[in-house]
């Protein structure tokens, strides 16, 4: 029996907001002492009363519209109560029968293949304490920290919709870009500040019914999730195949072993007994509001990609890549302000730029798994490096050389040229006394170049750069060998 | 001094304030004198806060130097000890927060510090504003000052007995389902509970959220407007606080009230109603209309369904509110549990009471899937149900006239094992928090020596309407003079 895997997604994004969600602490919470960003609300004081923070309202109207939900006029917070110690009132403030938005999908491609995910809901709610274990045998407690209390959280739902890990983590990683465009959350998984749950159920191929749904918590990283579900799908198939009953559990991830492993089974699956929330009101958003927030939408990534490819010819190809990530676009264009070039030469300079980013940087920050918002390369030293080139103070073989100790040290590349010595041989009496050698001591590529066959040059090439150990013009270098091998048949 | 003194009201005490003839700091002096002395016989009090009161009173007599007094400046007050005080201990007297010392002050107290009132205690309670009797006070039983055999009514059951035995001027109680209007009724006091959202509940802990709200009890009708002007203020820490679309509680005073249309609904005359009760409510309809009020029977039939709601709404939201309570953060925490869930467990066996218990599984079972539907859900739509069957009343009527509740004074003990009888004790006061509108007990007799009350209910946002007709009725009909006469 063929089966298909059928995954719904939740995601739960931390909002960038002043303050959080129900209070006026600082939710700039990351790097503060444990337990000093809080006050009788978020430490949930007898008395304390939330107060609604707008500002995660519009964030959450702004995804959702760029989600393309529809948004509710109307939308109240409830309690969903259970208890945990992370968990200081009790309950936690979120939505339930009213989402801030609602039925919107997600476009995403796997193999050239487009697939539209939907959107369920997206709606608000208050994160949970710190807790850190110490599982001292003598001295084991648990510490926690209240700073992370009520910073709002935004929760998005997928439809069970994605059938494939691969689907998965397209879908998550647009789903992160839209976030980071609309500058609503930092996207962060490391840090925590974008989280995912995944369900994930099995049925034959062509069913219509849903099968019985795990859901899989603890993946810190796209990796994780990916590897996750494609272990999900392999446990599952065996159970099935094996005329086994799949249990409706909570599994955690195990990053070590690599293995799902159950955590909670649905006899002790919570129930939360939800109920508006009696400290809020409820909230009307109007049309107009809605309309506003709409119009004020900054530049998603499928705008951005046409607009680089009108205004610098940039392949669809380059222009995707450069987009698919805010960061990599806004460095991208951050190095086209400071070219001080002639608009008749934007569109040159502007390819070789999305070149360098997309082949030697990417690969640059892939093999060093650094986000592209922390490189040591400014923009302004990169547009240098490559003006070095253009000049042809040095080729682009030392260029790549040279980009890699910038990225390493954070030098400026005129200062790395200098200090190691990088600048390109070009005068012509030192480049011509490597040529002649290199013609004596090959005699048989330059007798086949003489018959006419063009490619033996590239080789000789080579070896010119070789013996000068890259320093030497190329380009002098082959107008060079030409011009000897020509003139010694003559 | 004599004990004239522990009569005056506000007003009165101002002049004497005013005029030199008494300071702030002999004031509370003498009150706090006379709490401490009362307060072994009563138990109304759980905290004196002399401290506080002297260095705000030494405060509040540089004021009255100056000649810039309030009308509270000086004035002897308590507060219920659901109300949070900055430095002074909070228990809401629950054994679970015992030692739980607020680092803030509730919005009303900052009001009241404001004015320069004097906050001399903090008092008693049922846990968590949880009964009718004031017997479910983790500190002990408070006793009725006027018959100390008597329960003085509850949850405001402290703060009703420290006004009535002139432990202080006026107090703060809250009302969820009466707890302001029928402890009032039972010490012979004037209490009113306003319109829900125009006292800010910043700082009060919470019971019932949709319900809960602050009010004075206080000595007379005027004291309790002068109170609520100051207590009520738009809160931007809570978000159901709404500004009074009124400039002053007692704007209407001294107006006529001839021509004000009253309603008087039959089935608040319950099954069970003392006879002594009923007289005395037939009475103050008499005077009423001699004062040329136009009184009018109605029917509110779903009265009867008022206390079935309360008792789903409130403990659904009581089981929610405290569930904060897991003896990991503050209060009493009972060490020995293997892992935080079971220290929670034992935290909270041993810190709550049995009908704080009772009212957490009641609330816990009505949420609970499988069952939301046929209790809460319902009861929220009852609940809206019952507002409008009051609306509809205010289409026609300026007031709305009732015993504040079905009897006087019960004995200690009497009741406190029969939830049930307990929870009738409420039925008149009950609707008017489900319908969140404004609601006073005034004296309106004495039967067996133990005082009954007067309930004035108004539309929503019609406060001033309310003091008006009972200001009236105090003024004509005198008791709050002969009950004077009957408090020892």
């Amino acid at each position: 029996m063929e089966l298909e895997p059928i995954i719904g997604l939740e995601v739960h994004t931390q909002l960038l907001t002043k303050s959080k969600m129900f209070c006026l602490c600082d939710a700039n919470y990351q790097i503060a002492e444990p337990n000093s960003k809080v006050c009788p609300v978020c430490m949930a004081l007898p008395g304390s009363l939330p107060v609604i923070n707008r500002q995660a309202i519009e964030f959450v109207i702004m995804t959702g519209l760029a989600l393309n939900c529809s948004i509710n006029e109307f939308t109240q917070f409830d309690r969903k109560n259970y208890a945990y110690p992370d968990l200081v009132k009790g309950y936690q403030i979120s939505q339930y029968d009213f989402p801030v938005a609602y039925e919107g999908f997600l476009e995403i491609e796997t193999d050239d293949q487009p697939h539209r995910i939907g959107i369920t809901r997206a709606h608000l709610e208050e994160d949970v304490a710190k807790m850190q274990h110490n599982n001292d045998s003598t001295n084991g407690h648990t510490l926690i920290d209240l700073n992370r209390c009520g910073i709002p959280l935004m929760e998005i739902v997928s439809e069970p919709e994605i059938s494939s890990p691969e689907q998965a983590r397209e879908y998550l990683i647009k789903l992160q870009n839209i976030v980071r465009y609309l500058e609503v959350s930092t996207g962060d998984m490391e840090e925590g500040s974008f989280r995912c749950d995944a369900n994930i159920s099995l049925r034959p191929k062509g069913s219509k019914t849903l099968g019985t749904k795990v859901e899989i918590k603890n993946m810190n990283s796209f990796r994780s999730i990916h590897k996750a579900l494609t272990f999900e799908i392999k446990r599952q198939t065996i159970a099935i195949n094996n005329n086994e009953v799949i249990i409706q559990e909570t599994r955690g991830w195990d990053e070590e072993k690599e293995i799902t492993f159950s955590q909670r089974s649905k006899e002790f699956a919570h129930d939360y007994r939800y109920f508006p929330e009696p400290d809020l009101k409820p909230i009307k958003i109007s049309k107009e509001h809605i309309e506003n927030l709409k119009s004020s939408l900054p530049e998603m990534p499928q705008e951005r990609r046409d607009r680089l490819i009108k205004n610098y010819n940039l392949s669809e190809y380059n222009a995707k890549l450069i987009t698919s990530n805010k960061a990599t676009a806004d460095y991208f264009e951050a190095c086209l302000t400071s070219h001080s070039s002639k608009s008749s030469q934007q569109i040159e300079i502007a390819k070789s730029i999305a070149n360098w980013i997309n082949t030697e940087l990417a690969k640059l920050l892939n093999q060093t798994n650094t986000p592209i918002e922390n490189i040591k390369i400014s923009p302004k030293s990169l547009i240098n490096l490559l003006n070095l080139i253009e000049k042809g103070t040095i080729n682009s073989t030392q260029g790549k050389q040279v980009l890699e100790k910038m990225f390493d040290t954070g030098k400026s590349s005129e200062q790395i040229v200098e200090e190691e010595n990088f600048s390109q041989i070009s005068d012509l009496d030192s480049i011509r006394s490597i040529v002649k050698d290199i013609i004596v001591q090959h005699p048989d590529p330059v007798q086949d170049y003489a018959n006419g066959k063009e490619n033996a040059i590239g080789f000789l090439v080579g070896q010119v750069m070789k013996t000068s150990k890259g320093k030497a013009d190329p380009k002098i270098s082959k107008s060079l060998l030409i011009e000897e091998i020509l003139s010694g048949t003559k | 001094m004599s004990d004239e003194i522990f009569h005056k009201t506000i007003s009165e005490l101002r002049k004497m304030l005013d005029n030199h003839q008494v300071s702030p700091v002999e004031l509370v002096k003498i009150y706090l004198n006379r709490s401490k002395n009362i307060n072994p016989t009563i138990n109304s009090v759980l905290t004196h806060t002399e401290d506080l009161a002297l260095s705000s009173a030494k405060l509040a007599e540089k004021t009255i130097n100056n000649k810039k007094s309030k009308l509270l400046t000086g004035i002897p007050s308590m507060v219920k000890d659901n109300i949070s005080t900055s430095g002074i201990e909070t228990t809401a007297a629950s054994k679970i927060l015992s030692g739980y010392i607020p680092p803030f002050d509730a919005t009303v107290i900052k009001n009241l510090h404001q004015d320069q009132a004097l906050i001399c205690g903090k008092t008693n309670l049922d846990e968590f504003a949880m009964g009718s009797s004031t017997e479910n006070s983790a500190f002990g039983s408070v006793k009725n000052p006027i018959n100390t055999t008597k329960v003085p009514g509850g949850s405001s059951g402290g703060s009703a007995a420290s006004v009535s035995a002139g432990q202080c001027v006026f107090a703060l109680g809250s009302d969820t389902g009466g707890s302001i209007r029928q402890p009032a009724s039972f010490c012979g006091i004037t209490g009113m509970k306003p319109t829900y959202g125009l006292v800010s509940r910043f700082g009060l802990i919470a019971f019932g959220s949709s319900l809960d709200q602050i009010g004075p009890l206080a000595k007379s009708v005027k004291d309790c407007a002068i109170i609520l002007n100051s207590i009520s203020s738009v809160d931007k820490n809570d978000s159901t606080s709404i500004k009074r679309p009124f400039k002053d509680f007692g704007e209407k005073i001294g107006k006529s009230i001839k021509g004000l249309k009253i309603a008087i609904p039959k089935e608040y005359l319950v099954n069970g109603i003392e006879q002594g009760v009923r007289n005395a409510y037939e009475k103050s309809l008499i005077e009423l209309e001699r004062g040329g009020a136009i009184l009018e029977e109605i029917t509110l039939p779903l009265t009867d369904h008022a206390l079935s709601v309360y008792y789903i709404i409130a403990p659904a939201e009581a089981s929610s509110n405290l569930s904060r309570y897991d003896g990991i953060k503050y209060g009493t925490s009972v060490t020995g549990g293997k892992n935080s869930i079971e220290h929670t467990f034992l935290s909270r066996g041993f810190g709550f009471g049995d009908e704080v218990k009772r009212r957490i599984l009641l609330g816990t079972y009505v949420l609970s899937s499988g069952y939301y539907d046929a209790y809460y859900l319902k009861a929220q739509k009852v609940r809206t149900l019952i507002r409008n069957e009051f609306n509809n009343a205010f289409k026609n009527f300026d007031a709305i006239v009732t015993p504040t509740t079905p009897n006087v004074a019960f004995n200690l003990n009497e009741k406190i094992n029969d939830p049930f009888q307990m929870y009738l004790n409420d039925v008149c006061t009950i609707p008017v928090n489900i319908a969140g509108l404004p609601a006073i007990s005034v004296p309106n007799g004495i039967e067996n020596n133990l005082p009954t009350g007067l309930q004035i209910i108004g539309p929503r946002m019609g406060d001033p309407t309310v003091i008006q007709i009972a200001h009236y009725y105090e003024e004509i009909s005198e008791w709050k003079r002969k009950i004077q006469n009957i408090i020892k």
